[in-house]
């Protein structure tokens, strides 16, 4: 193994523990070996010393929702492009969701990205398993041999399951497992033919909408079928005002439930889309403002668990087109951190709260021994300088696709180095310490 | 007719492009009113051509089958002299899978100097002009702007009643679907004018109070006093069974006739951009009867695209971005 590393002189930022305060962090053996208050009481033999002076150090952060190109779309993204582009991001694992060519719907799959990732990609990828054959929404997949090829939770992707009767069942059946479905709640009656969120704007642009009960007319049958079968439900990504009102009263009846939300609906809204800016096309629509507030109070209150990327990277051949032909779906494992971090610098919601969703909830969803900063639990942790400003420029985005929705926005927060399981994944190029 | 387009004397028209009605100030409307209004009588002369545009090339992009809107803006170019040329459709290799942006960067490398294109996605008019280097005139892009028809309604309202401002103008029926009702809705809208929205609420888009001044779903209300009835067409074999349960029922609730006609001023005018689905959104005797100015619609749209035209393309030292 490789030589123990102290990161000392930090600003040790842990959920799991609820510390923040000045401490130092101990590396060996791919683990966390020790945990320090104030200066590091010397550094054993041949360790690397890391001087994280005006950083803080945080467990490196669970992605709930990554969209790949591998297998069936490599010139999209592939493992080890997506690896990249998370490990500078400070995004130590991510769930990969099953939406791929084939689609990850058999035991086979699920080792075969197990092992492409285990040998391309510098972060942990965990494969999330279809609920459904094909995503077609008709036909459960073998969930008991999903799970022990390694499936770490159950999803459809973008796809949402119209039928209750199939879905019912789904949960079920995956209750035997103990495996949490993770759901995106879309009513395909009712978003239509729409591209963006229903309103004013939709209405001014010709474009057609799609309402907000699209999301909570089958959020409140998700939620009722999942009290109904005691199976884990994870929400996978609410955006609208109303879908906090269903998850807040969900949390009060009952437990094994929680809720998703994609960065790009706490950081942008409806507005962001006019004039037909197809980066902006997404998957649930970017809402009104009023409904983005509401999300950084769900955030707050704790009706929202967890913050995901949705990193869907797309080629400029399916974005470059009239906005209802275009594809959803914009990239985002290098900016997650840095945009959730607006959220902080402009007051709204705590560090601890932002990094909590992003570290803990999701281990705690998905049973990870990540996702915290424990003696004993993998050496997962990044280095991020909360103040670093920054602007997205398409030259300097490591993901293989470039569809970003925050193409020439001003950020603040850069992760500065990244490890996993105790190894460099990633150093920023104007951070002179790391790796020294 | 020493000067028909008016060029001396005038300011230059300050875009390259007619994407939309949304673009313009209320003074840059009413300037192409104007300079529509002076084009009017080149169609009436024995020789009816202009020589403003000539040796200019006009490509007419038309991704939607479009009769009459086409042979407007082909007729308009003519008349100034340019040389004009219809892709259509089904010759083009749009079909072929090819994208509307490869499309735009194959037309520019023919160097027009205007392309007027129709298609079926909003925005999609917008997106092609991002990547030409002449000018692009909007001819309908989805159910988002319509601008040429917005001014040939307008024209012929100011023709008819002397005046737009203070005037109330009806739009009636597929709302929601229309880019004709958009367009319109922005100029009146800038104009002063005040405008009511008729329909039923299935075809009325979520925030239209943001466009119009008013919104009816009893046409009889909307009627009321009313100076203009604009109809518009409906989409009847999609709408039927979804969006209105008949044509028989629509026609009774939301069709034309003399009954609900009455109750708007005894010197209101019918209107319809066309095409006309007769015994649908209106009675045949009214569309052909003596308030209907829609044949008079369609001679306005000559001038206007004229106009239009002969703004964006007459003088290359007036172009601005």
């Amino acid at each position: 193994m490789s030589a123990p590393i102290v990161i000392a002189n930090a600003r040790i930022v842990d959920p799991a523990s609820n510390t923040d305060r000045r401490g130092a962090v101990l590396v060996a053996d791919g683990r966390i070996e020790g945990l320090a208050e104030g200066a590091p009481q010397g550094v054993p033999d041949g360790a690397t010393l890391i001087d994280a002076r005006g950083l803080v150090v945080a467990p490196g952060l669970i992605d709930m929702r990554v969209f790949t190109g591998e297998p069936g779309h490599e010139y999209r993204e592939t493992l080890a492009t997506a690896g990249e582009a998370a490990a500078a991001g400070g995004v130590t694992s991510f769930v990969l969701m099953p939406d791929t060519t084939p689609t990850v719907d058999d035991g086979a799959i699920v080792d075969f990205i197990i092992r492409r990732a285990a040998a391309t990609a510098k972060v942990n990828i965990l494969p999330a398993a279809a609920i459904t054959r094909g995503l077609r929404g008709e036909e459960i997949t073998e969930f008991g041999l999903l799970k022990e090829a390694g499936a770490v939770c159950l999803a459809d992707g973008r796809r949402s399951i119209q039928s209750a009767g199939l879905l019912r069942a789904a949960m079920s059946y995956a209750a035997n497992f103990d495996m949490v479905v993770v759901h995106h709640a879309a009513d395909a009656s009712l978003t239509g033919d729409g591209v963006m969120n229903e309103g004013t704007l939709a209405t001014i642009s010709g474009l057609k909408g799609m309402p907000l009960e699209a999301e909570t007319i089958p959020l409140a049958r998700d939620l009722q079928l999942a009290s109904l079968t005691s199976v884990r439900y994870h929400a996978a990504q609410v955006s609208t005002a109303g879908s906090i009102e269903l998850m807040t009263a969900a949390k009060r009846r009952g437990t094994g439930i929680s809720a998703g939300i994609s960065i790009n609906n706490l950081a942008l809204n409806e507005n962001d889309v006019a004039p037909y800016r197809t980066f902006f096309k997404l998957s649930p629509p970017l809402r009104s403002e009023d409904d983005r507030q509401a999300m950084i109070e769900g955030l707050k209150s704790g009706a929202i668990d967890t913050i995901h990327s949705a990193h869907d990277p797309q080629d400029s051949e399916v974005k470059r087109q009239p906005f209802a032909e275009a594809s959803e779906g914009a990239i985002g494992l290098e900016t997650l951190l840095a945009a959730a971090m607006r959220l902080v610098h402009s007051g709204d919601v705590p560090l601890m709260t932002v990094l909590r969703a992003m570290t803990l909830r999701p281990a705690e969803i998905l049973g990870l021994a990540s996702g915290r900063l424990a003696v004993g639990a993998p050496a997962d942790i990044i280095l991020v300088d909360p103040d670093y400003p920054w602007i997205v420029t398409e030259k300097d985005i490591v993901s293989r696709s470039h569809n970003t929705a925050f193409e020439g926005a001003r950020l603040q927060g850069a992760v500065m180095q990244t490890f996993v399981a105790g190894r460099s994944v990633f150093r920023h190029a104007h951070w002179p310490e790391g790796g020294k | 007719m020493a000067d028909p387009a008016g060029h001396s004397g005038k300011r230059p028209f300050p875009h390259r492009n007619l994407l939309g009605i949304s673009q313009l100030n209320q003074y840059e409307i009413l300037d192409l009113i104007d300079r529509a209004e002076r084009m009017i009588p080149v169609s009436h002369q024995p020789r009816k051509t202009l020589s403003t545009l000539s040796g200019k090339t006009q490509i007419n992009l038309f991704f939607e089958p479009s009769t009459r809107t086409q042979a407007s803006f082909e007729i308009a170019g003519k008349r100034l002299g340019a040389q004009v040329t219809n892709m259509s459709v089904k010759t083009s290799s749009v079909t072929k899978g090819e994208t509307l942006v490869d499309t735009a960067t194959t037309l520019n490398a023919m160097q027009p100097d205007v392309i007027i294109v129709r298609h079926p996605a909003a925005g999609a008019v917008e997106l092609l002009s991002q990547k030409v280097g002449c000018s692009v005139i909007n001819a309908g892009d989805g159910a988002h702007e319509h601008p040429t028809q917005a001014l040939l309604d307008a024209l012929t309202i100011r023709q008819h009643k002397g005046r737009l401002s203070g005037l109330t103008v009806a739009i009636c029926g597929d709302i929601a679907n229309s880019r004709v009702a958009r367009s319109n809705l922005l100029l009146l809208g800038a104009l002063q004018v005040r405008t009511r929205v008729v329909a039923p609420k299935t075809l009325l888009p979520r925030g239209v109070e943001a466009l119009a001044t008013e919104v009816f779903t009893d046409m009889r209300e909307g009627l009321k006093g009313a100076d203009v009835v604009m109809m518009l067409r409906l989409q009847h074999e999609r709408a039927a069974g979804r969006l209105i349960p008949s044509v028989r029922e629509y026609y009774r609730f939301y069709g034309l006739d003399e009954e609900k006609l009455s109750l708007a001023k005894p010197d209101a005018i019918v209107m319809h951009p066309g095409p006309m689905n007769r015994g649908v959104e209106i009675d045949p005797a009214i569309a052909d009867g003596p308030r209907s100015v829609i044949t008079h619609q369609v001679e306005m749209g000559v001038a206007v695209r004229m106009a239009v035209l002969d703004a964006l393309l007459a003088d290359p030292s007036q172009v601005a971005a």
